[in-house]
């Protein structure tokens, strides 16, 4: 078990260090001018060597890499203006055009992100499993089919639009924006909130299906007769015998999900104003400016490999079988 | 995974004829624990009317086994199912009588029918592997079973788990408890199903097909395993089978069900011995011979009916190669009654045939094995 762990957590490392070299190739050798794009229309020699110096684009492209990875283990020193920045470790780069190093920026933003995502999660997991229950348990009465049919008329209108109606027609949901939650939870929630219902209401769609078909699977299995043969309760069955075995497909979704949503929550972040990963990569891909993008892509590959290796360790702790056999 | 040793010694074990003499001849009728009374399951479908059982009625005593002996789809499994009120109420019509210890089964209200579950009447089923819970350990689920009807402690419930374990032949019960069922070989998770059936010590145990998917080696061990527990508890056991050879094993009476009714009833020796109803001839021919010159199997021609459409008279009559020895059409038109046609008022079967006894001995007899 701790072999099979440490192998993945292994593989998982060097995922994050091909994707690290393959993004730097591809936005650092491209045949671009990064340096000039970043110095803009009004650029003076001294500014421009003054970043292709930081961004060792003077140097063989082993040596920029080096350096990047070297910022990241022990942090390093950028120039701007004839000024030394210091950048700590672990150090993502410096952003000339936004004036403050990469850390920084993903630091204030991942949190955005984060608290979107897992207060999304929580909506639709609740909402989209009790709702696949329900339907699984009903299946073929017109319950069901309502609810299979809402959740595919969801599915079928594109995410941005279910996030713009949310946030036409709910009005009566509290101003969004991001307070840090440590500052007050309360304000925190209540900006978030409508962020929330986007896309927790979007997702529980996939989710009640997910649910229901991997329900109505369990409870069609031996072991659930088995069950009822015993003379436990109805509820017991279904929730106690049928969950626990059919929530394990849907965990390996969840874990998927997740990952997409933390680097992909743009919409929701633009749709509501919440200065998140999205948000911030999206700025610098228009503006070109590589080190954050370089520091986005970078958290994104970590938070994927990340969230895969909890759902095969999620896994093992769902199923006994892959546990010990 | 090693199979635990027989519990039985080889010479504890009885051959079949001995068996069946003694069963005969020493044991007078016990009270009948599970009556069923002119017993019809329907299930209302988009296609029509699936009439699953009809018109079933048989009685079981105490420290009895009645084998009930079929295809798929001639509604042995479905009879049983009813017995136990597994039915969903929302798709299932019953009419007719189930009592199971006095107790009137049809109609029950679902709470009624869950607090009698595994305590008048238990259930094991055909593939242990796929009847117990995956993610559970087997001790979890034993202790569940008990503790749906015993307000007792953990501790208890798991003291009483061991012990049922230790019953059914689990060498190392209390260490085994909390073993996954997928650590479990085929036989011993069987063992497992069958210690937490008889948990809560019911009078009855439905077994449905609990050998078929075992090795055979393992299938003579079950056997023995639920005819010594039948001793011990005094139980009556209902064996669903399709396997004579089972049937000879182990039962004291025979029930032959096609197409949802009961086609020949009586004592396992004489309907083995000596059947009457052209389907019991049908399946003790497709049988195949062990000793003996290769021959070819006899498989019955054609296939079960369907239960939407059931043919008419005698449901076994397109199937059947002596139905033209009855005269006119009786068989295509009338449904012949399960009534006794011999001296032996204990046996019934449903055919139009005059004279079964003399078809067997001069048709069938030469052809088996």
């Amino acid at each position: 078990m701790l072999i099979y762990i440490l192998r993945r957590i292994a593989s998982a490392v060097s995922v994050v260090i091909v994707t690290l070299v393959a993004s730097f190739g591809l936005f650092f050798i491209a045949p671009t001018d990064p340096a000039g794009t970043i110095c803009g229309q009004r650029c003076t020699p001294e500014r421009y060597a003054d970043i292709s110096a930081s961004l060792n684009l003077d140097q063989p492209v082993v040596e920029q890499v080096g350096e990047y990875l070297k910022g990241l283990a022990v942090g390093r020193t950028y120039h701007s203006g004839g000024l030394a920045i210091e950048c700590d470790a672990p150090c993502l780069g410096y952003s000339y055009t936004l004036g403050q190093p990469v850390t920084k920026l993903i630091g204030q933003a991942l949190p955005v992100t984060v608290s979107i995502v897992l207060g999304g999660a929580v909506v639709y997991l609740i909402a989209g499993i009790l709702g696949g229950i329900i339907a699984a348990r009903r299946r073929g009465t017109y319950l069901d089919r309502l609810m299979v049919g809402t959740s595919l008329g969801i599915n079928a209108v594109p995410y941005f639009v279910v996030a713009l109606l949310v946030a036409l027609y709910a009005t009566f949901l509290p101003h969004a924006g991001y307070h840090p939650l440590l500052e007050n939870p309360l304000t925190w929630a209540a900006g978030l909130l409508a962020a929330w219902l986007t896309l927790g209401l979007a997702n529980a769609a996939s989710y009640t299906r997910y649910a229901r078909a991997s329900m109505i699977e369990t409870l069609g299995e031996d072991y659930i007769r088995t069950a009822r043969a015993k003379g436990i309760s109805e509820r017991r069955v279904v929730y106690r015998h049928g969950l626990r075995a059919a929530i394990t497909p849907i965990a390996t979704i969840f874990g998927l999900d997740l990952a997409f949503q933390l680097t992909g929550a743009i919409f929701t972040e633009a749709m509501f104003g919440l200065p998140g990963l999205g948000v911030l990569t999206l700025r610098a891909f228009n503006q070109y400016d590589l080190p954050v993008l370089m520091g986005g892509v970078l958290v994104g590959s970590v938070v994927l490999v990340v969230m895969n290796l909890l759902v095969d360790i999620l896994y093992t702790i769902l199923d006994p079988r892959v546990r010990l056999g | 995974m090693t199979e635990p040793q027989l519990l039985t010694t080889p010479e504890r074990r009885p051959d079949t004829v001995s068996r069946a003499r003694r069963v005969a001849g020493d044991r007078t009728e016990g009270q009948s624990y599970l009556e069923v009374k002119d017993l019809t399951v329907t299930f209302p479908t988009a296609d029509g009317l699936v009439r699953a059982v009809q018109g079933l009625s048989y009685s079981l005593p105490l420290g009895r086994t009645l084998a009930v002996v079929g295809e798929s789809g001639s509604g042995k499994s479905v009879s049983s199912m009813a017995i136990m009120g597994l039915h969903d109420p929302r798709s299932t019509r019953m009419t007719g009588s189930i009592t199971v210890g006095g107790e009137e089964i049809v109609g029950m209200s679902p709470a009624e029918l869950r607090k009698r579950r595994g305590v008048n009447a238990a259930m094991i089923f055909q593939d242990p592997q796929s009847s117990l819970h995956p993610y559970f350990t087997v001790g979890d689920q034993i202790i569940e079973a008990y503790r749906a009807h015993h307000r007792v402690s953990k501790r208890v419930a798991r003291d009483r788990a061991v012990d049922m374990l230790g019953r059914v032949g689990i060498p190392n019960p209390r260490r085994r408890l909390d073993d996954y069922p997928h650590q479990f070989s085929g036989g011993m998770r069987q063992r497992a199903m069958i210690a937490m059936a008889l948990v809560n010590d019911p009078k009855l145990l439905i077994a449905d097909e609990p050998t078929t998917a075992l090795d055979v080696t393992v299938q003579a061990q079950i056997l023995d395993l639920i005819m010594e527990l039948q001793q011990d508890f005094g139980s009556a056991v209902l064996f669903i089978t399709h396997d004579l050879g089972v049937v000879a094993e182990i039962a004291d009476d025979v029930l032959v069900m096609y197409g949802g009714r009961g086609v020949e009833y009586g004592r396992a020796e004489s309907i083995l011995g000596q059947p009457l109803h052209p389907y019991t001839w049908g399946l003790l021919e497709s049988i195949p011979a062990v000793s003996g010159e290769p021959a070819r199997l006899h498989p019955i021609p054609g296939s079960p009916p369907s239960l939407l459409a059931l043919p008419s008279g005698c449901s076994f009559h397109p199937r059947c190669e002596f139905a033209g020895r009855v005269p006119g059409d009786a068989c295509s038109v009338d449904l012949p009654d399960l009534v006794s046609r011999t001296e032996d008022t204990t046996r019934t079967s449903r055919c139009h045939l005059s004279d079964p006894a003399g078809i067997f001995a001069t048709d069938i007899l030469p052809r088996l094995p």
